[in-house]
């Protein structure tokens, strides 16, 4: 009998994405599923998807979920975690949810060390609203809220979330990846695990940024997007990992 | 069961963690810190208890939020300038339909105002807060008895109506001192239905306000709205006070309405005959029972700690069927029983 080796991740639902084409949120919804698959975990799982382009993301994963009002995910999953500390507790945040109107709900939660997983897609737009500058937003990026490009003294600087996060001693496992290729792509679904696993062996707050095209927005080509990630975002925002106490913690908690 | 002797904002913390609140945050804001330290001191020794001093006011809404949809009994507290950061939490909450307790113990305002007892928030309490077509149950005791008892009742209505419910008192409630006797409280009825836990092995839910489709959208609504309906049937709360025989009638609520019990004692002890309306349930207000008093009363006079707003309330119960005076004393000004005493003694023999 032919062996099945690709297929439809049961974490995801029939529904067909409405995100647009190249768009990363696809991409990335697909490997967190994949993810929740391989780890068995569907049944335990509770995401919390933002207000962003992936505020319908219940549409699409099947396993429970609760939206959360703009930027408050990771206060919320702080609220879910806490009272079901067995359960896998993700928050799913885009730059603008993350790191402009939620970087306290984000931070602080990181700085409490909670047991819960951030996934976050760094865009450098705010997508869903229709392309304004994101704190992610590039030095003279043009967005409709920069037309002339992001002006640094007058429009601020991009912020970087796995740089903030990783010294704050609460935090555990921190890794910047992007989907702009099948072995970027392969990293990412690893980093996503691993930041899964690290909840479940209650090692405290993992995040993963997923450098993510918005072809949309940027105005490119899907592949153009994907170009741009790699020569001009990612030097902004360098891949790889910022922080990995994985070990650390296990032998901490071994100890115990 | 015995009595104890304790102070508001500890009696509201002692009450929630009897009636099954496991999970509390909070952000320091005078004059409710008593009540945050008391949930500080508590809940981490409670089984199951949780205690977050959040980064917040939004955080600690959103928190319970969670941990409301997790199954939690859930509760927050703060005070008027917090309680404006938690409106957009309470919408969402309204919206999708979680349980949860909020505490307002009101100060002086708007802005920073000052941290007198006031009753400024009146409004903002009642008439949702936050944005949207929805309705906030609310509580206003007057007793340290009435903080304890109607503190485990709003956890009974939260989860029998699914919505938020607000316990609205001032920083002198909060303060206050006065023997009280814990009620046992009843067993939760919550289906299981309503939380999240996990899909287990079964089918997936999601909780969401989030509704694009307009006709979807306006069903949501007004299914909401025959909700809030059904609690103005049957949730409508108020005392009398010495209305038997009363010529003139003050509305009052809360601390204010306490003051006019003491200023109606003097009265009476000089013979003008003077009862008191006091609406225990802010919303649902208890208009019709308002109304029904001026068959026999038309000299009525509302007394607020804020410039009139109550008020408002009262004229859509009365106005046509009586005369309705006002006194305010905003900004954390409290009057004392005679001053009330003698502004009621003014307009007792006014009858034009
Ligand atoms: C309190 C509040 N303010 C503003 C909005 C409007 N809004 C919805 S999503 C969004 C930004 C989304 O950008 P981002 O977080 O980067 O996610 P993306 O859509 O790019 O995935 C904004 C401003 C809102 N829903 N709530
Ligand atoms: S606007 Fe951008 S982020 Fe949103 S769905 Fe389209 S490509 Fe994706």
């Amino acid at each position: 009998m032919a062996k099945k080796v690709f297929g439809r991740p049961k974490s995801l639902k029939e529904n067909i994405f409405h995100y647009c084409p190249g768009c990363g949120h696809s991409i990335a919804h697909r490997l967190i599923a994949e993810v929740i698959d391989e780890l068995g975990i569907r049944g335990i799982t509770i995401g919390v998807p933002p207000a962003g382009c992936a505020v319908l993301a219940y549409n699409y994963f099947d396993f429970d979920m609760i939206e959360a009002p703009h930027g408050r995910g990771p206060a919320m999953a702080t609220g879910i975690k806490r009272t079901l500390s067995d359960r896998v507790v993700f928050s799913y945040q885009g730059d603008g949810d993350l790191a402009a109107i939620g970087i306290a709900e984000s931070f602080h939660a990181a700085n409490r060390g909670e047991n819960i997983s951030v996934i976050f897609i760094n865009n450098a737009v705010y997508g869903m609203t229709g392309g304004q500058m994101a704190p992610t937003t590039m030095l003279e990026q043009k967005t409709t809220t920069t037309p002339a490009g992001r002006h640094k003294t007058l429009d601020g600087y991009p912020v970087k979330v796995c740089e903030l996060f990783s010294p704050l001693k609460g935090v555990t496992y921190v890794e910047r990846c992007t989907v702009t290729s099948p072995a970027n792509i392969n990293k990412t679904r690893k980093a996503i695990k691993k930041a899964f696993q690290c909840q479940l062996d209650s090692l405290g707050f993992s995040l993963v940024e997923i450098l993510s095209p918005c072809p949309t927005n940027w105005k490119m080509m899907p592949i153009d997007s994907c170009k741009w990630i790699d020569e001009v975002m990612s030097k902004e925002f360098p891949l790889g990992m910022f922080k990995d106490n994985i070990t650390q913690e296990k032998k901490i908690a071994e100890a115990v | 069961m015995n009595k104890v002797l304790m102070s508001g904002n500890n009696i509201i913390g002692e009450a929630a963690i009897r009636a099954g609140c496991r999970f509390y945050a909070g952000y320091p804001i005078t004059p409710q810190n008593e009540l945050t330290e008391y949930m500080a001191n508590h809940m981490r020794n409670t089984p199951d208890g949780v205690f977050i001093q959040s980064e917040s006011e939004i955080a600690a809404i959103n928190m319970i939020a969670g941990a409301s949809a997790a199954g939690a009994r859930v509760m927050t507290s703060s005070s008027s300038p917090g309680i404006s950061l938690k409106q957009e939490g309470i919408s969402s909450m309204a919206a999708c339909e979680l349980p949860g307790i909020i505490v307002n113990i009101m100060r002086g305002g708007p802005g920073l105002g000052n941290i007198r007892p006031s009753q400024g928030d009146y409004f903002q309490a009642t008439r949702g807060g936050g944005h949207g077509d929805y309705r906030t149950i609310v509580f206003a005791p007057a007793t340290c008895q009435e903080l304890a008892d109607l503190t485990m009742d709003a956890f009974d209505l939260a989860d029998k109506y699914r919505s938020p419910v607000m316990i609205l008192a001032d920083g002198m409630m909060g303060q206050m001192m006065e023997p009280v006797v814990f009620k046992k409280p009843k067993a939760r009825i919550y289906s299981e239905k309503f939380i999240l836990q996990g899909a287990g092995t079964g089918k997936s839910k999601f909780i969401r306000g989030l509704i694009l489709d307009a006709i979807d959208m306006e069903e949501h609504n007004w299914k909401l709205a025959r909700k809030y309906k059904i609690i103005a049937e049957n949730e409508i709360r108020y005392e009398e006070h010495q209305i038997e025989d009363a010529q003139m009638v003050i509305v009052a609520y809360g601390t204010a309405a306490r003051i006019a019990k003491g200023a109606i004692k003097r009265l009476r002890d000089n013979g003008l005959k003077v009862g008191l309306f006091r609406p225990i349930t802010l919303w649902p207000f208890p208009e019709l029972n308002l109304r029904a008093l001026s068959a026999k009363v038309k000299n009525f006079l509302v007394f607020e700690m804020s410039t009139g707003q109550m008020l408002d309330d009262v004229r859509l119960s009365l106005q046509g069927y009586a005369k309705i005076d006002f006194h305010g004393r905003p900004g954390g000004a409290v009057p004392t029983p005679s001053e009330l005493a003698n502004v009621i003694a003014r307009n007792y023999d006014k009858n034009d």
